[in-house]
């Protein structure tokens, strides 16, 4: 409230917690994170009660989640499907091979060192692979990021 | 020896498989002149199992020809494996066919150990053994309930995925780790098997026997799921050992080709398994169908191996499990090619050392690999709908295929 | 029908084509089996071999495990194959050794569908072209990727399609 906008304020409040909400989740696998983040979203851990649901298609989602090592041939086609994804959008970098390399940063002549070098990212989770629960927590600090989100600041897009 | 059920002659230079584009004779035109159409599949298609992207060339609904594009996941595991030593390159293994991560640490420190001659305590063995048929479950739990998905089932990946979660708690009560362990070194084990693990295990044997009747009751025996999978991706036996197939794929054209039994490594000759093979009850030998079936036998049989181990297991055995490590890790110059049967087929090392600390060359036969390379012969004349069918019979890990 | 006698067979078919058989000289009985390969002189015989070791009906070599490429730091490639026998239970590796600014082979494709990608693999990482190979491309990486990366000498680029490699 304090650093608000008096105008929009219930408004963002309403908007923003429709969106941390529904955080619909770009069903997109690269590498052995991406197992764990099956196992995240199949019954042990649920990861829909957080409102993720998974969707084929960048244009229906709101968050991708970086799961794995990012080539070099694979990098120009993650920028794309970002690029395809529907303002507000979010990145969640889940490991360390996207983080910044991983175990691959030395000899990885193939790896990109970092999602970050191609696509802003809004929440690193730790990890090779980070459990399932880790991921759980990056989706929690995510939504406390669109809690804070204002119009005024020009935050939404 | 292998049986091959059926034998007819091919020719063999029909099987290489082009880039140009013709249509088969098996694939039915109708009277009008249709143009054919050329659609892209993946890297990121729900149903490719990772990153894998297939040209598809379409006549209408009909696959005229597939040509895979792998490499997006291309990790660069050969040139890890010349700038590190021996013990380092254990946990990039993990990495590299990681659903089924023991396995793939069983096949590289077998291989290490052939070459440097190491004898390998035999209680270490147990516990590799039951580590490895473990993680064959776990590995066909996905394969299963991830090829139900594809098949439009969705309960049975449930089910799955919960017993491979009880499957993972072991692990991770042993070693530490859910899914990636680095557990087995050359010449002994990370740690020792925590004392509730066995008692776990029996638990487990019992839980999961029912799981595995009820998703044979739920997807296989399920008249929608055998109208989606039998009679389609039928791949001949001879032209099957023609172009490397391997595990469930060869074993699902009724080739009886199993590493643990015609090349054994480990104690592998000390239980009483069989080796599954495809059936032409309910599909057509060969087929998509025949290939779950057959995970789904090997799940059994893996089952009863861990029966067996849990009878024999040496429980008074206090042998440290690290005692039989070599201090020095040098293997001698020479090469060799040493292979396992993984959940996906025949995973092999062909090591060439000279006598360095770090090998010279390390090239990995990925099961996976050659399985996919299969793709385009089984898949032609098909519907598009079938494709991903086919694929998903397949069971590729692109971690494994691209290296 | 033992490795040794395998070789007979060969020499007595192809001559000077066959070179020496190398064994490890101590170890088990496994690395004998499994470490032991035969050198081939002659690449432009290459698959007359193979198609006399598949067709043969003692030898039946009618599966192809793998090909690999090793560099050997000294100016030569070495590629070698892995074969066996599923009918007969045999198993035989063979070597042939290439000058690296040169390395041609013809593709053994015809023989054994198998190699197709293996073939390709060689390409992209090690650079042994194969002749009469049907679909000779990269496998792995882009077409436009600098150099073999599994050479020895291969440095790897500072920028890729703009993206800065190196960490």
């Amino acid at each position: 409230m304090e650093s608000g906008n008096i105008l929009v304020t219930s408004t963002e409040t309403l908007f923003n917690w429709a969106r941390l909400s529904s955080l619909w989740q770009m069903s997109f696998g690269l590498a052995c994170c991406a197992i764990e983040m099956f196992a995240a979203s199949a019954s042990h851990y649920d990861m829909m009660r957080f409102g993720v649901i998974p969707r084929p298609s960048p244009r229906q989602s709101d968050i991708i989640i970086v799961s794995g090592t990012v080539t070099l041939k694979m990098a120009t086609r993650i920028k794309m499907l970002y690029e395809q994804m529907a303002d507000p959008k979010y990145v969640i970098s889940m490991g360390n091979c996207s983080n910044c390399g991983g175990p691959y940063w030395e000899h990885g002549y193939h790896v990109l060192k970092g999602v970050d070098r191609i696509i802003p990212v809004d929440v690193y989770i730790p990890g090779c692979p980070p459990r399932p629960e880790a991921l759980l927590e990056g989706l929690m600090k995510l939504q406390e990021k669109v809690r804070e989100q204002s119009f005024a600041k020009n935050e939404y897009a | 020896m292998p049986e091959i059920l059926e034998r007819r002659t091919i020719k063999h230079s029909t099987l290489a498989t082009t880039t140009h584009v013709h249509a088969p004779e098996e694939v039915e035109r109708g009277r009008l002149r249709t143009e054919e159409m050329v659609l892209n599949m993946g890297p990121q298609h729900p149903s490719t199992h990772g990153v894998l992207r297939l040209e598809v060339v379409l006549d209408g609904e009909i696959v005229v020809d597939v040509i895979p594009h792998i490499g997006y996941l291309h990790r660069c595991f050969e040139k890890h494996a010349e700038a590190l030593t021996y013990p380092q390159i254990i946990p990039y293994v993990d990495r590299m066919d990681y659903i089924s991560a023991m396995s793939g640490e069983h096949g590289y420190v077998t291989a290490v150990e052939r070459m440097m001659n190491v004898e390998v305590p035999e209680k270490v063995e147990y516990i590799r053994v039951l580590f490895a048929e473990l993680q064959r479950i776990a590995s066909h739990l996905i394969a299963i309930g991830t090829y139900g998905l594809d098949a439009g089932a969705f309960t049975p990946f449930l089910y799955c995925l919960r017993d491979r979660e009880s499957i993972l708690e072991m692990f991770e009560k042993t070693c530490g780790a859910r899914f990636l362990y680095n557990y087995m070194w050359v010449g002994g084990l990370s740690h020792d098997l925590h004392p509730d693990v066995l008692g776990m295990c029996r638990a487990f044997v019992k839980v999961n026997r029912e799981t595995h009747t009820e998703v044979n009751n739920l997807l296989t025996f399920n008249h929608i799921f055998v109208e989606r999978t039998a009679n389609i991706g039928i791949l001949d036996p001879l032209v099957a050992v023609n172009c490397g197939a391997s595990g469930p794929m060869l074993r699902g054209c009724g080739v009886k080709w199993d590493i643990r039994k015609n090349d054994p490594y480990s104690i592998y000759d000390r239980f009483d398994f069989d080796v599954a093979v495809g059936s032409n009850d309910l599909g057509t030998l060969g087929d998509a169908f025949n290939r779950h079936w057959v995970r789904m036998l090997e799940w059994e049989q893996s089952l009863n191996i861990i029966e067996q181990i849990l009878e024999q297991y040496p429980r008074n055995d206090m042998t440290d499990v690290q005692s039989a490590i070599p201090r020095r890790l040098k293997a001698p110059a020479g090469e060799i090619y040493s292979r396992t049967e993984t959940p996906r087929g025949e995973l092999g090392y062909y090591i060439v050392s000279r006598g360095d600390v770090k090998p010279w060359r390390v090239k990995v036969r990925s099961p996976a690999f050659s399985n996919l390379s299969i793709l385009p012969l089984i898949s032609r004349g098909y519907l598009i709908a079938d494709l991903v069918v086919i694929l998903g019979s397949i069971d590729i890990v692109l971690g494994e295929v691209d290296r | 029908m033992s490795q040794h006698s395998i070789i007979e067979r060969l020499r007595g078919k192809f001559g000077d084509a066959i070179g020496a058989w190398r064994e490890m000289a101590e170890g088990s009985e496994y690395q004998r089996r499994m470490g032991s390969y035969l050198e081939i002189l002659a690449p432009q015989s290459l698959l007359d071999i193979c198609f006399f070791l598949r067709d043969e009906s003692e030898l039946q070599f009618d599966s192809l495990l793998l090909i690999s490429s090793v560099d050997n730091a000294d100016s030569t490639l070495s590629v070698v194959y892995h074969i066996e026998s599923t009918i007969l239970g045999n198993h035989l590796a063979f070597k042939v050794t290439l000058p690296a600014d040169d390395a041609h082979l013809p593709s053994v494709t015809s023989v054994w569908a198998h190699a197709n990608w293996h073939e390709r693999e060689a390409w992209d990482m090690m650079g042994v072209h194969f002749d009469g190979h049907p679909d000779h491309r990269r496998i792995l990486l882009d077409e436009d990727w600098p150099g073999h990366p599994l050479r020895k000498d291969f440095k790897e680029p500072a920028f890729y399609h703009g993206m800065k490699v190196p960490y």
